[in-house]
């Protein structure tokens, strides 16, 4: 018997009882009340205590705000898909420290690993836990990307912002290859306080664009 | 002759490090002669126990979630034949291989032979309680592949050629100056001013493994949930060591116990809310990363699941203990335990230390499994567990439950009774009938005679005398209670006498 056919007989056989699988009772909250200001406020607060930086601005403020954050920065990478009007605070054509990515044309990972910062866009934010989900659409690009340089700057447009969970996961779809990030890289370990700054970004700043 | 009818016999049980090798009380013994442990024990314990309550006392519907987490793992058992299959298409659909490991030693020559199809001798890994309990790291290095844990904790504990403690925390046990002399010690060019501040040891952890991210074809790693309906895998982590493994390497190898599974991509908002929360107090944890099989151009190109049994089939069989495998690995119930808060996770042996520990391996290896039938009796029955716990793993019934395979178990083997058997034929013999206690009793003032003046007994003799070894037993009371209120009951009345009759012996 292979060792597949063995362990689903094995499984088969210890529920020789036949137990009845339960309904599931779903009476936890699928949605919030939350109107826009309140999502918003509530998110910040979240993020800033997982010390992240974050800012509120306008839709046109976006790219100064960008170029501002970007302005320490050696290098920084976008995924082709970024929304090219939210770098038209940087020099649009030739800004010599920029460079692009997706998954025809990727950077290795020791070009990544040169890199200062990158800017992505966002799939889906979750106000109650402080949490940005990435889902490798265009506008966020390669998984690799905002792993590798220690400096993420992600932009969440207000209408992506949910109130729980169960409102984010219910909008995005599961196969894609996705990234939850509540906060810059932490650890527990020691002694069970949280510290921030391990290997993934140690900077994480959120442009919160309305 | 028993008739074989071409099913398996089970249960059968698991192996690896899933044993005590010593029994309970004798390990634990030993390691609360270490008052550090115990500091640093204490110290961390408690500061998780407060967080856990803070977030989740914030969540208005944390019992409906719990509620909906119990469920959705009761269904997954009773459907788990069905769901198993139903995952191996969906994840193979979308470009991942599935392999079937009955026990450690097969998921470790599978993993093993994947990792030499690379061509490589060298992995990253990324924490995981499953390759934990099936021993990997050491089948690897006989095979000479290095295997480098990643995530800050188990570096810790592998620098000092130690063992974890904790499953969420492996290195809850050493404090911060500890941690910082291992790294002095052990660490390859760290630096020699580095200080015990928690951030400056965890930037020394970024330094040191870094480049092996960078430079990883391998990745190994374990996975907190599978959904069947996907063939969606998630990790969730803190530090992004998660991150670097899952996304970087070409090849990664996920090894996981076939328990794991959620039937639905719904059901991970349940699960999602209820572990940070419960494991470390946070209301979000850091990272979590998805995948489903193959994406192209995006992370590893060969993506490969072991899907492991060893032992786990032998719990499901257990119809009173079967639940113990719903168990998502938080931890909260060893934070609040106050055994395991005093003799740290070394004494429990296995893998699973803690309340979960103490029922989960025996019930995958099964209770007469060297020392393993000592564990269900490492717990005072408090229930902070079970209130505790996300998924509502009644442990302390499981644990008298197991007491009691434990016993009968042991009547089985031995010929002649032993001093436990005859206390309890004993006890019974008494406490069945009124009159025979009565007589009993008429013993106590001789109890007394033992205490001696200070009317305290300090030594009992035989199995009694573990009761006497911390603590005096106070002189018994001159005359019984029962003798007592007879005489202050006696009712005037010389034809009506109600405290005689209820001393009836009870007829059959
Ligand atoms: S038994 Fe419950 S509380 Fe303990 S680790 Fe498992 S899920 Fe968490």
């Amino acid at each position: 018997m292979s060792a597949r056919e063995e362990i689903l007989e094995r499984i088969r056989t210890a529920l020789k009882d036949s137990p009845v699988a339960p309904e599931i009772p779903r009476e936890y909250r699928a949605a919030s009340q939350l109107d826009e200001e309140a999502l918003i406020e509530l998110l910040v607060d979240r993020l800033i205590d997982y010390k992240a930086q974050v800012s509120v601005v306008d839709n046109a403020e976006v790219p100064a705000r960008i170029a501002e954050l970007l302005a320490d920065a050696g290098s920084y990478v976008v995924p082709t898909g970024l929304d090219a009007g939210w770098l038209t605070g940087l020099e649009l054509e030739h800004d010599s420290r920029r460079r692009q990515d997706s998954a025809a044309a990727p950077l290795s990972v020791a070009e990544l690993d040169g890199i200062d910062a990158v800017v992505t866009g966002s799939a889906v934010a979750v106000a109650e836990t402080g949490t940005i989900i990435l889902d490798g659409s265009p506008n966020q690009g390669r998984r690799a990307i905002t792993l590798v340089p220690d400096h993420h700057i992600c932009i969440v447009k207000t209408t992506d912002i949910t109130g729980i969970l169960p409102e984010a996961m219910r909008r995005i779809d599961g196969t894609r290859p996705l990234t939850m990030i509540s906060g810059p890289s932490a650890t527990s370990d020691i002694e069970l306080e949280r510290v921030e700054g391990v290997h993934g970004p140690r900077k994480l700043d959120v442009i919160i664009a309305r | 002759m028993s008739t074989y009818l071409g099913m398996p016999s089970i249960p059968v049980y698991g192996t690896g490090n899933l044993h005590a090798s010593e029994s309970f009380p004798k390990a634990a013994h030993r390691e609360l002669g270490n008052a550090q442990l115990r500091a640093n024990l204490g110290h961390a314990t408690h500061t998780i126990r407060d967080k856990r309550i803070a977030v989740v006392s914030e969540l208005p519907d944390w019992e409906q979630l719990r509620d909906a987490g119990s469920a959705i793992k009761e269904s997954v058992m009773a459907r788990l034949p069905e769901l198993l299959e139903q995952f191996e298409k969906t994840f193979t659909a979308r470009g991942g291989v599935i392999h079937w490991a009955r026990d450690a030693t097969e998921a470790n020559e599978i993993v093993a032979g994947l990792i030499r199809e690379t061509g490589e001798t060298e992995v990253v890994k990324i924490k995981s309680m499953a390759t934990q309990e099936i021993g990997l790291n050491e089948y690897l290095e006989e095979q000479g592949i290095a295997a480098f844990e990643t995530d800050l904790a188990e570096l810790i504990v592998q620098l000092d050629h130690d063992k974890p403690s904790h499953i969420l925390v492996p290195a809850i046990h050493k404090n911060r100056s500890q941690v910082r002399d291992i790294f002095l010690r052990e660490m390859e060019g760290v630096d020699p001013d580095l200080t015990n501040e928690p951030a400056r040891l965890a930037g020394a952890a970024r330094a040191h493994l870094r480049r092996k991210f960078l430079t990883a074809k391998v990745a190994v790693s374990g996975a907190n949930f599978a959904l069947a309906d996907s063939g969606t895998l998630a990790v969730v982590e803190s530090e992004g060591n998660g991150r670097m493994c899952l996304t970087l390497p070409e090849t990664l190898i996920t090894v996981m116990g076939v328990e794991k599974l959620l039937p639905t991509w719904q059901d991970l908002e349940v699960f999602m809310q209820l572990l940070p929360r419960s494991s470390t107090g946070e209301r979000m944890n850091p990272y979590t990363s998805l995948w489903t099989g193959v994406t192209e151009g995006d992370g590893p190109q060969n993506v490969h699941l072991v899907l492991l049994d060893n032992g786990r089939s032998a719990a499901l069989a257990d119809e009173k203990g079967r639940s113990a495998l719903h168990c998502i690995r938080c931890s909260a119930c060893m934070n609040v335990c106050p055994v395991y808060e005093r003799t740290g996770g070394h004494a429990y042996g296995s893998t699973y230390p803690g309340p979960i520990g103490a029922i989960l391996s025996p019930l995958m290896t099964g209770i007469q499994a060297e020392e393993n039938n000592s564990l269900p009796y490492a717990s005072s029955l408090c229930g902070a567990c079970y209130d505790a716990c996300p998924v509502k793993i009644n442990i302390p019934d499981i644990l008298v439950h197991l007491r009691s395979v434990d016993v009968d178990s042991k009547r089985g083997k031995k010929k002649i009774p032993t001093q436990m058997d005859v206390g309890m034929n004993a006890a019974s013999w008494a406490l069945s009938s009124g009159k025979r206690l009565g007589l009993l009793e008429k013993g106590l003032p001789l109890g007394r005679l033992a205490a001696g003046p200070d009317k305290k007994i300090t030594k009992l003799p035989g199995i009694a005398a573990g009761w006497t070894q911390s603590r005096d037993i106070p002189a018994p009371p001159s005359q019984s209670f029962r003798d007592w209120w007879k005489k202050e009951h006696r009712t005037p009345e010389p034809d009506a006498a109600p405290a005689a009759s209820q001393d009836q012996e009870n007829q059959p």
